[in-house]
């Protein structure tokens, strides 16, 4: 079976977002860029599912400028066999997002397609469970485990309330929530080694998919800021200050 | 314009959430309602009350009565041929149903909506809550989901919606309920308790957690939630996350304890209404958004605030 996984270029997780003065967007200029972590969980999930023998390959995409290459080969050290770069410098919505991996999908014939539930970007939250409505496969989202049976999987799902599990006629949709595993570093000599696993480089207009904005930023802005308050001096008075709130057993 | 609200349920009682999804939509035009799983006659009456609301959709069948996305997007999909928005509120359930109903009509979902700006634009957080988009949509229809603490809950009484059964759609048999593990909590929940009891990293272990934390949400009747440090490090479920990858919360009063304010942490709750922050360490993020900060140590303080309060 083989497994499709997309990958994001995004502003590192560590790094905190600075809102441009113009209103524009979040400044990306010189900033350190990672994989989306997500998406990392997704790349190591395929992985594992190698490892056991249920995956014979793994395809990596971005969708994204040239730079996207770094992070495919970041999952190409990892352990992905190949990458296919769809490269644009347009900011790609979920919509037209998922019509390219459908595109994709129907030219590779994989048997799962593992995403990241959300990019921690945009925190969309949609392009896997578009892609599941557009290739007509069934979708486990927020997953924390995930079981291939013969010709289904099992998905465990994080929901509000706790935990849930699915089973789903192959091919299907996954995407990954934190606690699904633990991303692996790469090894320095499978990042030498990845330098010369294949890459190939589309674009967008070769899937045939329009990726013209549907949704227009008008503007961002900083989130309203929450000044402190005081600090108490012992826990004496709080309780003063919470039981003059009406806070008390 | 007409509106689709999805009602979330659990089978006997409309969520919370569901009313703050309908406050959002009221403010688009009219307020129609769908109600999907199997049994749901309680429900649809209980919703048929909620305050402002016009027509009831109920589609009664066992196919709905997992709320299995591949079943129930096809679903609103075709009732969306009479509706102008689809709203549904950015629970697990919403986030999962909502872009696969998007995608079927070949719309591009807004997710998260924090406010209405006009008919076809809104706001939404970006980089977890770090910066507010303001968006505007240019498709026929919409799709939104609706992060239910920024909008007031509609009344859930008072209203007189006509109940319609629905007969399309059935189950498409490519995917299936297998079985749940949903935590009985004999307390609130997160998302709409009244006060939270959050523990982080610095309580060091689960049984500390249910030393420290545990006594003073139960004096206090209540909710339980916990930091991702201390979800990753064990000590409680995941259920309990509160923050940009767990829960949103926005509570009357929010207790921070042994918590440091990591940004994914104070994207889940700092529109709670009173913070306070009970931490060790004096230049914690935390104390920069609490309304009550006490620089102590927790394993001494907390249960004397639990005693004394």
């Amino acid at each position: 079976m083989k497994i499709l996984v997309p990958v994001k270029r995004v502003l590192d997780y560590n790094v905190k977002p600075r809102v441009k003065s113009d209103g524009t967007g979040v400044d990306l200029a010189n900033v350190k860029m990672s994989m989306n972590p997500f998406d990392e969980i997704g790349v190591e999930e395929a992985i594992r599912l190698k490892e056991k023998g249920v995956a014979t390959e793994i395809v990596a995409v971005s969708v994204g400028p040239a730079k996207a290459q770094e992070t495919l080969r970041t999952a190409l050290a990892m352990g992905a066999d190949r990458a296919i770069l769809v490269q644009t410098d347009d900011e790609v919505e979920p919509l037209a997002l998922a019509k390219i991996f459908k595109a994709i999908a129907d030219a590779e014939g994989p048997g799962l397609v593992i995403l990241g539930k959300q990019a921690i970007d945009g925190d969309n939250n949609q392009t896997g469970q578009m892609l599941a409505a557009l290739t007509g496969w069934a979708q486990g989202t927020f997953a924390s485990a995930v079981d291939v049976e013969g010709d289904h999987v099992s998905v465990t799902r994080e929901v509000d309330g706790g935990l849930e599990t699915v089973k789903l006629k192959l091919p299907a949709i996954v995407t990954t929530d934190l606690r699904l595993n633990e991303p692996r570093y790469a090894s320095l000599p499978n990042i030498m080694k990845a330098k010369s696993k294949p890459l190939d480089t589309k674009s967008p207009a070769d899937y045939g998919v329009d990726t013209a904005p549907r949704v227009k930023t008008v503007k961002v802005s900083e989130p309203p800021v929450r000044s402190a308050g005081v600090k108490v001096a012992d826990v004496d008075e709080l309780v003063a200050k919470l039981k003059a709130m009406g806070v008390h057993s | 314009m007409k509106t689709l609200v999805w009602v979330e349920h659990d089978g006997s009682a409309v969520k919370d959430a569901t009313l703050a999804a309908v406050t959002a939509a009221s403010k688009l035009g009219e307020v129609h309602l769908l109600v999907a799983g199997s049994g749901v006659d309680g429900v649809a009456k209980a919703a048929a009350g909620i305050a402002g609301v016009g027509k009831v959709h109920v589609a009664d069948n066992a196919a709905f009565g997992h709320n299995l996305p591949e079943n129930i997007a096809p679903l609103v999909a075709d009732l969306m041929g009479s509706h102008d928005a689809f709203v549904a509120p950015a629970t697990t359930t919403g986030k999962n149903i909502a872009p696969r109903v998007a995608a079927l009509l070949d719309v591009m979902q807004i997710s998260e909506i924090l406010s209405v700006e006009g008919p076809k634009t809104f706001t939404r957080p970006i980089y977890a809550g770090n910066a507010i988009a303001t968006v505007e949509s240019s498709d026929a229809k919409l799709v939104l989901t609706v992060r239910g603490t920024a909008f007031e809950k509609a009344a859930s009484t008072g209203g007189s919606g006509a109940v319609e059964a629905v007969s399309a759609g059935g189950d498409t048999g490519i995917s299936s309920f297998v079985g749940a593990e949903i935590a009985k909590q004999d307390r609130p929940e997160l998302t709409s308790a009244k006060i939270i009891v959050s523990g982080g990293r610095a309580l060091g272990s689960s049984e500390k957690y249910q030393e420290v934390i545990v006594p003073l949400a139960d004096k206090l009747g209540a909710a339980l939630g916990a930091s991702r440090a201390a979800v990753d490090a064990g000590y409680v479920p995941n259920d309990y996350q509160v923050g940009q990858t767990g829960k949103i919360v926005a509570p009357e009063v929010y207790f921070a304890i042994g918590i440091s304010g990591a940004i994914q942490h104070l994207a889940g709750m700092k529109d709670s209404k009173t913070i306070v922050a009970i931490n060790k360490d004096e230049d914690a993020p935390i104390f920069q958004v609490a309304d009550f900060g006490l620089v102590d140590d927790l394993f001494s303080a907390v249960p004397e605030l639990t005693a004394k309060i």
